[in-house]
């Protein structure tokens, strides 16, 4: 087929998508495909409370039962049809089952994905093949640093926002920290929160010191002993790290009895999908996040949406939701305002582009927070952060925190255009605190 | 010699050009996808067959497998070099020229061992790579959109037509190559090695240079199939392209496939991304299970793969 | 001074625990000629079923110490169990085959093996910390430790000592080494060879799931708990000498102590220590330090 033939047809097809978009009839069903880790070290902790927190938030917005002013039924009135798919094996596995999704299955829309490294893979692809795709935990920066992208939307804060607030923390608790440390997982995620935490502590801290023996073992080691001993040898009574799966838990065991926990502040950035699950075992004092406004943070919080989520997540699963089940559902969530807000304007089942329109830069109150879509010319979200301290609740027998601080969104994210490195090694000009 | 008419050659002739005919007439995105990843895979397959026919089985041949996508995905980076005129020979040498250097060492050893001093050596390119932050450690990182003779496709539907008629035209050459070497008197050392070494000796041939030379072909086809992999999926990372796993799975087609024929590869390939798609479709939590049964089944029930299968079927109708 | 106790026994512990995976591996490399991919699986199981075992024990109200009679219930039930069922269900129907489709037989059980783990314990990560909290810690070259992972000098000692006593002192051990040298004289000679297949078979299983049953109380044990350790005690096993016990031995210290230095020294290259170690005796001994001669096919 020649290039014009080929234009030709996808003229023809274009149109044709066209004349079916054009009559306002509703469209009965949505399709969507939904990422999260099924297999591996990642799914306990992350994939399933992920996918069940896009199952309950589903469910609901099929049933019109989500409360107000969500209530209405479906995305733009048509039920929603997911399929849960698993997320690991390697980000070149992930390229090729997108294409899959894309192409073979033929999904409206895919919201998920928990691994930096699956979307900054997938970006380039997602852009190639234009498919509305809401990366709903992934953190990296640089899914919108390394191009503009139009059909990617982020609904949560990336990881800058975890570790400068983590700074923020330390300065505004432990302001007599002198050295520090970390131990962080050898990929981009580590990598990337590492970076991002020194700069912000050379800014917010300038007194304080670096150590020089700053672990990176392999994601998924598993075994942590001389990598604790090191920690425990080194002077810096501060420690920083980004652990999230099977390898944060393995490494709390492992630490725990040897008392690296009373000896040093520990701060763990994703440590919040643990506190549930380790309940009791999970020790006392350390500095604890999740990621943002998410899971054991704000199980106080009172809002009507917010008890809704914490209570029908725990009759369904008989668990609290941790951080990976709001930051699904709120994912879904801002997708279903999108597809509304698309369908108002449009006066009948908006086209790709319409939801896509109204994507960009909307504001809505999320079951934990307020999100903005500020960031990347209306792409990537901006949320508040919080961190507090672990402390079990010996009367509810629960796991509980206590010291918590809330940062807001302007004080720990780069304004719009602005790389993260950049902003932060400048001082990070602009913050509203 | 010719006792029997050889079909091979036009037989692979006429068989790639209609899969590239139909393909761009009928085949759907998702599918001519599906297709240049199994082509590429298969590319390598025929090396392993090729050393598979002599006795011996690599299992590190991710090893080169990874290197041809590096070294392409490298090209690129930093808005480097996308031409697939430069980025295919290049993922294509340097394969062979490691192989060429690790052939020394491994052209000493036969059976279990070849098998496993392959696989030691994948696992350290894959160690280095893991932990090379510059190249993205675990996370690999993206491939630049080809350009074909200074043709670049505006979109993803025109990339992917211009990556399988490539493909389909490697195909074809690969094959026909490879075919005319298994028909030389080199080439048909190869069965002889397996059966006896000492005597293919004695008959003054070198079996460690044939060896050698196989295994460096070998090598330069498993570096061109992961450079076409990595253009076609856009993305390069140890896990997928150089771990111990993706040698399993070169190792598995090529037994699905046997080695009956060069056309063989191709086609068990082809299968082997049929099963794994449609089994990671239907059951998410289970494909593995899939994958390891029919192997397992091949294994026990169809030692010759695939091709002993349609050439039963095709003798029953000459008889 | 501090800082050398420290590495010491930093390496010992890792050395002990690479020893422990990888010895089992090398077994029946040594007697049978199989790679055992399906040894990262009987790892998994091990740990699976000892971290189960350690919490219905713990629930039922028996005390903290029973839970290391859970541990070597849970390796032996899994290595004689699996080990049996895979040598009789599958690999003795191979012996007439090439080893490497062997090879290829195992790789395809551990592709089934995960899934049926995934199916079986689901994918919640399980935690067994009972035994850990049991024996505490103490303080050693300044720093606090955990007795548990000091243990596992002593148990990798214990296994290793009985493993090289049974193999070069007892009748059993020198029947096998009739086997290994020369199959087909064995048979002659009246040696029940597939006994000796099917015990070293076993001897290996229950080693490797030793491995993972005894580690099970110190990490999560999560989905694709046994993909790492294939690489693992592959690689101890080469650099050592493929089939050879002491070689297993030395291989662990090697890297073991080898990567204890890195991290407190240089943690920069923590990671290519197992591949830079393998990569160096690769290329100077590509049988590996311990290997035994391979004869060329006549």
């Amino acid at each position: 087929m020649t290039t014009k033939a080929r234009m030709g047809a996808i003229g023809v097809l274009v149109a044709a998508s066209l004349i079916m978009a054009v009559p306002a009839v509703a469209k009965d069903s949505v399709t969507i495909a939904v990422p999260a880790f099924l297999s591996g070290p990642a799914a306990g902790p992350f994939g399933v409370p992920a996918r069940n927190g896009a199952e309950m938030v589903i469910d609901a917005i099929n049933a019109g039962k989500l409360p107000a002013p969500y209530d209405s039924k479906g995305f733009a009135g048509a039920t929603v049809t997911a399929d849960y798919i698993d997320e690991s094996g390697g980000n070149t596995k992930q390229v090729a089952e997108y294409r899959n999704l894309v192409q073979k299955r033929e999904v409206d829309a895919i919201i998920g994905y928990i691994s930096s490294g699956s979307c900054a893979a997938l970006a380039p692809v997602v852009e190639e093949l234009k498919t509305l795709t809401v990366f709903a935990v992934c953190g990296t920066p640089r899914v919108f640093e390394d191009g503009p992208r139009e059909y990617i939307f982020r609904t949560m804060s990336h990881a800058t926002a975890d570790n400068v607030a983590a700074a923020h923390y330390v300065k505004d608790m432990f302001p007599g920290v002198k050295t520090y440390t970390g131990i962080n997982q050898n990929y981009a995620w580590g990598q990337d929160s590492w970076r991002d935490f020194e700069l912000a502590m050379k800014v917010l801290m300038p007194g304080a010191k670096q150590s020089d023996k700053v672990q990176f073992p392999k994601i998924f080691a598993g075994q942590y002993g001389s990598e604790i001993s090191a920690l425990s040898l080194d002077d810096a009574e501060l420690v920083h790290s980004s652990f999230w799966d099977g390898d944060l838990e393995g490494f709390i065991f492992q630490a725990a009895p040897r008392g690296l926990f009373t000896k040093k502040k520990v701060i763990f950035t994703v440590g919040g999908t643990a506190a549930y699950r380790l309940g009791k075992k999970m020790p006392d004092g350390l500095i604890l996040g999740a990621r943002g406004p998410y899971g054991i943070l704000v199980r106080d919080r009172k809002t009507a949406l917010n008890e809704w989520f914490i209570q029908t997540y725990f009759d369904r699963y008989g668990t609290y939701p941790s951080g990976p089940a709001y930051q699904y559902g709120q994912a879904v969530l801002a997708t279903k305002i999108a597809y509304d807000k698309a369908a108002a304007a449009a006066g009948g089942f908006p086209s790709k582009e319409q939801v896509i329109a109204s994507f960009k830069g909307l504001e809505f109150e999320s079951f934990s927070t307020n999100v903005k879509m500020a960031l990347a010319g209306g792409h990537q979200a901006l949320t508040e952060n919080v961190y507090g301290l672990t402390k079990w609740n010996a009367d509810a027998a629960e796991p509980g925190v206590t010291d918590v601080k809330f940062y807001p969104a302007e004080c720990i994210m780069p304004p719009d255009g602005v790389t993260s490195v950049d902003w932060i090694e400048k001082g990070m000009p602009g913050a509203k605190c | 010699m010719e006792t029997t008419r050889d079909w091979t050659i036009p037989g692979v002739t006429v068989g790639f050009a209609a899969v590239a005919v139909l393909g761009l007439l009928f085949l759907p995105d998702w599918l001519m996808n599906l297709t240049v990843i199994a082509f590429a895979r298969a590319l390598a397959v025929v090396g392993l067959m090729v050393l598979w026919r002599t006795g011996l089985v690599s299992f590190g041949h991710a090893l080169y497998f990874g290197l041809g996508a590096y070294t392409v995905a490298l090209l690129g980076k930093d808005d480097g070099i996308s031409e697939v005129l430069i980025t295919l020979p290049a993922a294509t040498l340097v394969a062979a020229t490691v192989g060429l250097f690790l052939g020394f060492i491994v052209r000493r050893y036969r059976e279990i061992f070849f098998a496993m001093l392959s696989l030691a050596f994948s696992m350290v390119l894959y160690g280095i790579l893991v932990k090379t932050e510059a190249l993205g450690s675990t996370d690999g990182f993206n491939v630049r959109t080809p350009t074909f003779l200074g043709f670049a496709p505006e979109d993803a539907g025109t990339t992917l037509r211009a990556i399988f008629l490539v493909l389909c035209a490697l195909c074809w050459t690969v094959a026909v190559l490879v075919h005319r070497y298994l028909q030389s008197t080199l080439g048909r050392l190869t069965t002889a090695i397996r059966d006896n070494e000492i005597r293919v000796e004695y008959l003054g041939y070198s079996v460690a240079q044939a060896i050698h030379g196989k295994y460096v072909m070998s090598a330069a086809l498993a570096g061109l199939g992961g450079g076409i992999l990595a253009i076609a999926l856009g993305q390069v990372d140890p896990d997928s392209m150089v771990n111990w796993t993706v040698s399993g799975e070169l190792v598995f087609v090529t037994i699905l496939s046997g080695p009956g024929s060069v056309a063989a590869p191709f086609i068990g390939s082809m299968i082997y991304e049929l099963i794994r798609t449609y089994a990671f479709e239907w059951l998410p939590h289970a494909w593995q299970l899939i994958v390891g049964v029919t192997l397992l089944s091949i294994i026990f029930f169809l030692p010759g793969g695939v091709w002993s299968l349609l050439a039963r079927l095709r003798r029953r109708e000459v008889e | 001074m501090e800082t050398a106790i420290t590495i010491l026994l930093d390496g010992l512990v890792f050395s002990s625990y690479l020893f422990l995976v990888s010895v089992g591996l090398t077994i029946i490399f040594g007697v049978m000629k199989i790679l055992n991919v399906a040894h990262g699986s009987l790892y998994a199981w091990g740990a699976y079923t000892s971290a189960y075992l350690i919490g219905v024990w713990s629930e039922a109200g028996f005390g903290d110490a029973g839970t290391f009679l859970m541990i070597a219930v849970a390796a032996l039930v899994v290595g004689c169990v699996l080990g049996f069922v895979l040598e009789r269900g599958l690999i003795q129907f191979m012996y007439a085959r090439d080893e490497v489709i062997v090879v290829l037989a195992t790789f395809a059980t551990f592709l089934i093996l995960e899934d049926v783990i995934l199916l079986v314990f689901g994918v919640d990560p399980y935690f067994a910390y009972q035994p850990m909290a049991y024996l505490g810690s103490a303080e050693l070259g300044g720093i606090l430790r955990d007795v548990y992972s000091l243990t596992l000098i002593g148990l990798a000692a214990v296994v290793g000592i009985v493993l090289w006593v049974g193999l070069t002192q007892t009748r059993w051990g020198k029947l096998l080494a009739a086997v290994i040298h020369d199959r087909e004289l064995s048979v002659a000679m009246g040696i029940d060879v597939t006994k000796v297949y099917v015990l070293t078979f076993m001897l290996g299983a229950v080693l490797g799931a030793l491995g993972g049953a005894y580690v099970a109380p110190m990490v999560s044990v999560a989905p694709g708990f046994g993909v790492e350790v294939i690489v693992l005690s592959f690689a101890v096993v080469v650099i050592g000498g493929m089939g050879s016990i002491p070689g297993a031995a030395i291989g662990a210290l090697v890297v073991g102590i080898a990567r204890a230095i890195a991290v407190h020294k240089l943690p920069e290259v923590e990671l290519f220590v197992v591949y830079g170690v393998m990569a160096v005796v690769l290329v100077f001994r590509p049988e590996g330090l311990f290997a035994p001669a391979s004869a060329r096919k006549i």
